[in-house]
């Protein structure tokens, strides 16, 4: 591809902490982008992608980090040497950046309509009537309907897609020559992440910007970028067009990351093992009501007749999009909420409405993984303290349970001294092992993971889910699988029930539900995954002989 | 896909993060505070070995003297040693702020961890800490010192009912922090006890604001006691309190400032130096809270 | 994550029940329902006051007809006022007696004067009203850009100093800080008086003058409380990502600060003026028998001084309602500072 001037040129970038002793986050970082262009960043958490951008806009946090060394060029202008001013009149007419998190990115006391506005108040002396105009017609722009209303509107009252739209209008109405997106879709739901790569697409070639877009998801990379940056650990390792990464990859960190993807394509079905029903939910109801003395009562219905069975040794995953129910039904079986109607029934027992006493016994057949191995250890109690809980509340004596914790920890892969150390000196990978190893001390029939991998890099989470299906094989535990990702899904589930507000759409085995979806709305999923038509862990792009002919006809 | 656990494990990048006490981030200020108030706390203990004078014994004689060898910082309007008196007084202040904070937080740590996990209580219990915020500290404790007259207990009764609310809310606000916690939510799966879970995974919780809110309720007491005396509603007149020594100057202010300007000084030090030091002890325990520094 | 603590309110914090529902027609039922839960909310405490109050005067040991009739009564005397205060009936009756009492404006009569505490109060308010009044002026325009300032410059020398000037603030007794400035502007500057009142009536000027050194002694604390809120509550605000999306717009320093940064940070830093004002009541008592100013201060010292309960009692009640009433108006105000609460 040949390029002229490139728009944003950034040379040798080294940025450090500060502090008396610094440390390296950037460690001289080269790229360039072309007029027009897609730069996809990609890397996982700590590898220096968002450092790079908000070095490029001038915000990086002046108390923690400072650019040491390098150029960065927009246009040829050195933004590293701009003074302050300079950069305030670059930003939003030359270059604009939408961030990850579009609730928290807009100011809640503002009406969306003054905080666009405010852009061209700040870098044009448009008179009121011309300013509202263009923020109306950039509303349009970006496809918001009702723009009237929603220009009144504040941020609370508009879903996480409009707030995103809203923040590209705001990026956009000045047509600055350059688009940063930190990581613009990750909050969001894969169906409205769709629309909004879209959007920026549609944007992009209309207005003839360049995107320089951070990411840590490939399927991401694989529909938007033109180019790629692989970073790891403050380097970017490798550089080459979309197909060159994708399909040939050099170095060996690209290759693993891209080997980590897991297939969309459900795996192989598992022989099926008549076992018992373990854990039999039938006509799970929750509702939430917000009563309110001066208001009218609000129902939610959070799940509505949701019926599963899961049975000794499989794996049934949920799947749906935020709000969707998938996790009150998860909360409901471990009975840490209280379902409104229907039963749960644990090896036949049911234990929808015992009282605290009467479920103690059924509490250790059921075990829970949480989302964020962060927050799920209590910080202050040692590794071993925190496993042996369970069974010294059921009267197992303190030394069996440790030396069973022991031997639990070398199951998860961690070694045994782990014991006596604190949750913090583990990483997040390491953390969910011991979480895992703490369910697993319950010596539970039912193991149900709550987002299990989701907070986790999509190298650990590879090795997760194989820790996962590996305690299954041996423990012959049945796992509960909620997750928002149908790639994790297809990974580790035999069953897939798909949840859309409160209800089961769709319920059936893996290889049925993924392959050849029955409904539209599972169709609707698996057509705005990310990268659907690449097979990452094989460098190529799935042949239509492998796509479920049905789900992605267009 | 092959089960090798150990396919890849990860190292482990983060070493133990000790609460990271930065000498330098102590700063001076803390450490002059912390010798200031060890003064102030020798003095009280060992106040009849430093005191020259009886702080009670009027001497007529020696009325309103002037800061000489003989009497350090001068006399007062009874010829009493000012320097003895300002020794004792120390004794009330200490007592009165240490009691202040061990009652109140012995009384709202547990009144805050119940109200925290149950839900009819919180109602209850808040709108009467409401309601017991609600009235100014100072007239609270002037109307149970005039009800139940004048002495130190009362005094103190008086300080630590105004207080109690706050520590409530305090560890009430913790508590439904924490619970919010997975962790919290993970004990309860594993089969803990309601009383196993408060102990072990919330109230540890609440031990480092604690710790924080105490320092500033032992000052704020001090610094109560004192206004009560000034005002004539404290320990009674005959205890040597600074707040006393300050009252009883005050008709003599234009004559001799001094009266009113040693004790304040020394009152002013002691508050100064327990708030520098719930503010160090903010710092160590919380760092999140440093750049907040949120005093009560 | 740490605990954070919450901003103490007297009166529960604003609930935020209101977020996430898109209902743009329920706007004014939303609005109307958020302020009668808070004027209803604001019943209770009261209540309690009112409560607390009573029992005080009853759970204390000794007879409750001797403690309200000082030392001097007869007998006779004594059981005139047990029979007054209907101490003979029961408990809970002598409590509703007593609040129907309070309700019709009776809050007894003063042992010193035999008047009824009402006059008594009426009489002293305009002296304490206006010194009140000139210290919140004060200390809004004093203690908001400190805190803002310090906030913005976090870790410099500006904040450094705010922060010293705020541990002085609370760590000097009012009274030491009143004599202090009486020393210094009035006794050896000779700027203005040394003690007494001018009422505002009498012109601004004159009033100024007397009420000044008051004023700033009164406001020591208060500045120290609400900058320090200032600066917490900016630091956090500064800290969220739509501070970093305001900059990223290119907007100046001025607009992210004030427009985006304080209107957010005005919630927390409102509470607080609001919970800051039992300080100051505080302060009054002592503030105005240091400089010998005829308002509820020195009101409340006399009654002390005259054991005289009823005065002290009415003081109580009295005090009480106008904080209840005070942060019931900055919690209607949230309304209009945060749409979430509107919505």
């Amino acid at each position: 591809m040949e390029r002229s001037d490139p728009i944003l040129k950034i040379e040798h970038l080294v940025v450090e902490t500060t502090g008396r002793r610094p440390a390296t986050i950037l460690n001289g970082i080269s790229l360039e982008i072309g007029n027009g262009e897609t730069v996809c960043l990609v890397g996982e958490s700590g590898s220096g992608k968002s450092v790079t951008s908000l070095a490029t806009i001038g915000l990086l946090p002046k108390s923690a980090l400072a650019a040491r060394q390098g150029r960065i060029l927009l246009e040829g202008e050195d933004l590293l040497t701009a003074g302050s001013s300079r950069l305030k009149e670059l930003r939003a007419t030359r270059m604009s950046m939408i961030f990850q998190e579009p609730m928290t990115a807009l100011n809640p006391v503002l009406t969306v309509g003054r905080q666009i506005e405010e852009v061209l108040q700040a870098h044009s002396s448009l008179g009121a009537q011309e300013q509202r105009r263009r923020v109306l017609d950039m509303m349009e722009h970006v496809h918001l309907p009702d723009v009237e209303r929603i220009y009144r509107s504040y941020p609370h009252q508009l879903s996480g897609g409009q707030r995103q739209r809203i923040m590209i209008a705001m990026a956009l109405i000045l047509r600055p020559k350059l688009l940063i997106a930190d990581e613009p879709t990750t909050a969001l739901d894969v169906t409205t992440q769709k629309q909004i790569l879209k959007l920026i697409r549609e944007l992009q070639d209309a207005l003839g910007t360049s995107v320089l877009f951070i990411t840590h998801d490939m399927g991401v990379v694989a529909d938007i970028a033109d180019r790629v940056c692989v970073m790891h650990h403050g380097s970017i390792v490798e550089e080459g067009s979309t197909d060159e990464i994708l399909r040939t990859p050099r170095q060996d960190y690209t290759r693993d990351l891209l080997t980590s993807v897991p297939a969309l394509m459900p795996r192989e079905p598992r022989a099926e093992k008549s076992g018992e029903a373990i854990l039999e939910i039938i006509g799970l109801g929750k509702i939430y009501s917000a009563r309110s003395l001066f208001r009218p009562r609000q129902d939610t219905v959070a799940a509505d007749q949701v019926n599963l069975v899961l049975r000794r040794g499989r794996t049934l995953g949920i799947v749906g999009e935020s709000g969707s129910g998938k996790s009150t039904v998860a909360r409901c079986a471990m009975r840490l909420i209280e379902p409104t109607s229907g039963s749960i029934r644990i090896g036949g027992e049911e234990i929808s409405h015992l009282p605290r006493r009467a479920l103690h016994p059924y509490r250790k057949r059921i075990q829970m993984i949480f989302q964020d191995p962060n927050r799920s250890l209590n910080p202050r109690l040692k590794v071993g303290e925190s496993i042996t809980e369970g069974p010294i509340n059921y009267g197992v004596p303190r030394p069996n349970a440790v030396a069973r914790a022991k031997e639990l920890l070398e199951l998860v892969g961690l070694p045994v001294d782990a014991i006596d150390r604190h949750p913090h000196q583990f990483s997040g990978g390491q953390r969910q092992r011991i979480a895992i190893a703490r369910a697993l001390a319950m010596e539970p029939d039912v193991l149900v993971a709550d987002e299990a991998v989701s907070a986790l890099d999509v190298s650990v989470q590879a090795q997760v889910l194989d820790l996962l299906d590996d305690i299954q094989e041996r423990l012959g535990v049945a796992i509960l699988f909620i997750t928002h990702d149908l790639r994790v899904a297809a990974q580790i589930c035999d069953d897939v029930a798909v949840m859309q507000k409160g209800r089961v759409v769709e319920y059936g085995p893996a290889e049925h539900v993924l392959r050849h979806p029955q409904q539209d709305y599972t169709r609707e999923l698996l057509d705005a995954a990310p990268g659907k038509d690449w097979d990452f862990p094989n460098f190529r792009p799935l042949s239509s002989a492998d796509l479920p002919a049905e789900s992605f006809k267009r | 896909m092959a089960t090798s656990v150990e396919r890849r494990v990860e190292p482990v990048i983060r070493r133990r993060i000790l609460p990271v006490v930065e000498v330098r981030g102590l700063g001076f200020a803390s450490i002059l505070a912390g010798i200031c108030l060890l003064v102030i706390v020798l003095t009280g203990i060992f106040a009849p070995l430093i005191a020259p004078y009886d702080p009670i014994q009027m001497n007529p004689a020696v009325r309103l003297k002037p800061a000489s060898d003989t009497f350090l910082l001068g006399t007062d309007a009874y010829g009493r040693d000012l320097f003895s008196r300002i020794v004792y007084g120390a004794r009330i202040s200490l007592t009165v702020g240490i009691g202040a904070a061990i009652i109140s937080v012995a009384i709202g740590l547990p009144l805050g961890l119940l109200a925290g996990f149950f839900r009819i209580l919180d109602a209850i219990l808040m709108r009467i800490m409401d309601g017991l915020m609600a009235i100014p500290s100072i007239l609270l404790a002037i109307a149970v010192v005039s009800l139940a007259g004048a002495g130190l207990w009362t005094v103190l009764v008086a300080i630590t009912i105004p207080e109690i609310p706050r520590v409530v809310r305090l560890v009430r606000s913790v508590v439904l922090t924490a619970r919010e916690e997975p962790y919290v939510e993970a004990a309860i799966a594993v089969g803990s006890s309601l009383p196993k879970i408060m102990w072990r995974h919330l109230m540890p919780n609440t031990l480092a604001p604690l710790i924080v809110q105490a320092t500033y309720i032992c000052a704020s007491a001090i610094l109560i006691e004192a206004i009560l005396s000034f005002l004539g509603a404290g320990i009674g007149t005959e205890t040597p309190s600074w707040g006393n020594i300050m009252s009883e100057g005050r008709v003599y202010f234009q004559l001799k400032p001094s009266l009113i300007f040693w004790p304040g000084l020394v009152l002013s030090i002691c508050i100064l130096s327990i708030n520098l030091l719930g503010d160090a002890a903010r710092d160590l325990l919380d760092p999140r809270l440093k750049q907040r520094g949120g005093l009560k | 994550m740490p605990p954070r603590i919450r901003y103490s309110t007297g009166l529960p914090v604003p609930t935020t029940d209101g977020i996430g529902h898109s209902n743009f027609e329920k706007q004014e039922p939303a609005m109307f329902g958020y302020f009668l839960r808070r004027v209803l909310a604001a019943v209770p405490v009261m209540a309690v006051v009112a409560l607390f109050v009573f029992l005080l005067l009853r759970l204390t040991p000794g007879d409750p007809a001797a403690i309200i009739a000082g030392d001097m009564a007869t007998p006779q005397q004594l059981e005139k006022i047990r029979t007054a205060l209907g101490l003979h009936e029961p408990i809970h009756i002598q409590f509703l007696t007593w609040v129907q009492r309070l309700m019709n404006g009776d809050f007894g009569v003063s042992l010193l004067s035999n008047k009824p505490v009402t006059t008594l109060i009426a009489q002293r308010l305009e002296p304490t009203i206006s010194l009140a009044i000139l210290t919140i002026i004060l200390t809004i325009l004093i203690s908001v850009p400190m805190g803002v300032l310090a906030a913005w410059r976090h870790g410099s020398w500006i904040d450094n100093i705010v922060m010293s000037a705020s541990v002085l603030g609370f760590s000097i007794p009012v009274f030491v800080t009143g004599y202090i400035l009486i020393q210094i502007f009035a006794l050896n500057l000779g700027f203005v008086p040394v003690q007494g009142f001018t009422s505002i009536s009498k012109g601004i000027g004159p009033f100024l003058e007397r009420a000044i050194l008051p004023a700033l002694t009164l406001s020591s604390i208060y500045i120290a409380l609400i900058a320090r809120m200032t600066r917490a509550a900016m630091l956090d605000v500064l800290g969220e990502d739509y501070v970093r999306t305001a900059r990223a717009k290119g907007l100046d320093e001025k607009a992210v600060l004030f427009r985006h940064a304080l209107r957010n940070a005005a919630v927390p830093i409102l509470t607080v003026i609001g919970t800051g004002f039992a300080l100051m009541i505080s302060g009054v008592v002592v503030t105005e028998s240091v400089f010998n100013i005829p308002g509820l201060g020195r009101l409340t010292v006399d009654a002390i001084l005259a054991r005289d309960y009823p005065v002290i009692q009415g003081l109580i009640l009295f005090t009480s309602g106008i904080y209840v009433l005070i942060n019931l108006l900055i919690d209607l105000s949230y309304a209009f500072l945060d749409p979430r609460i509107r919505y």
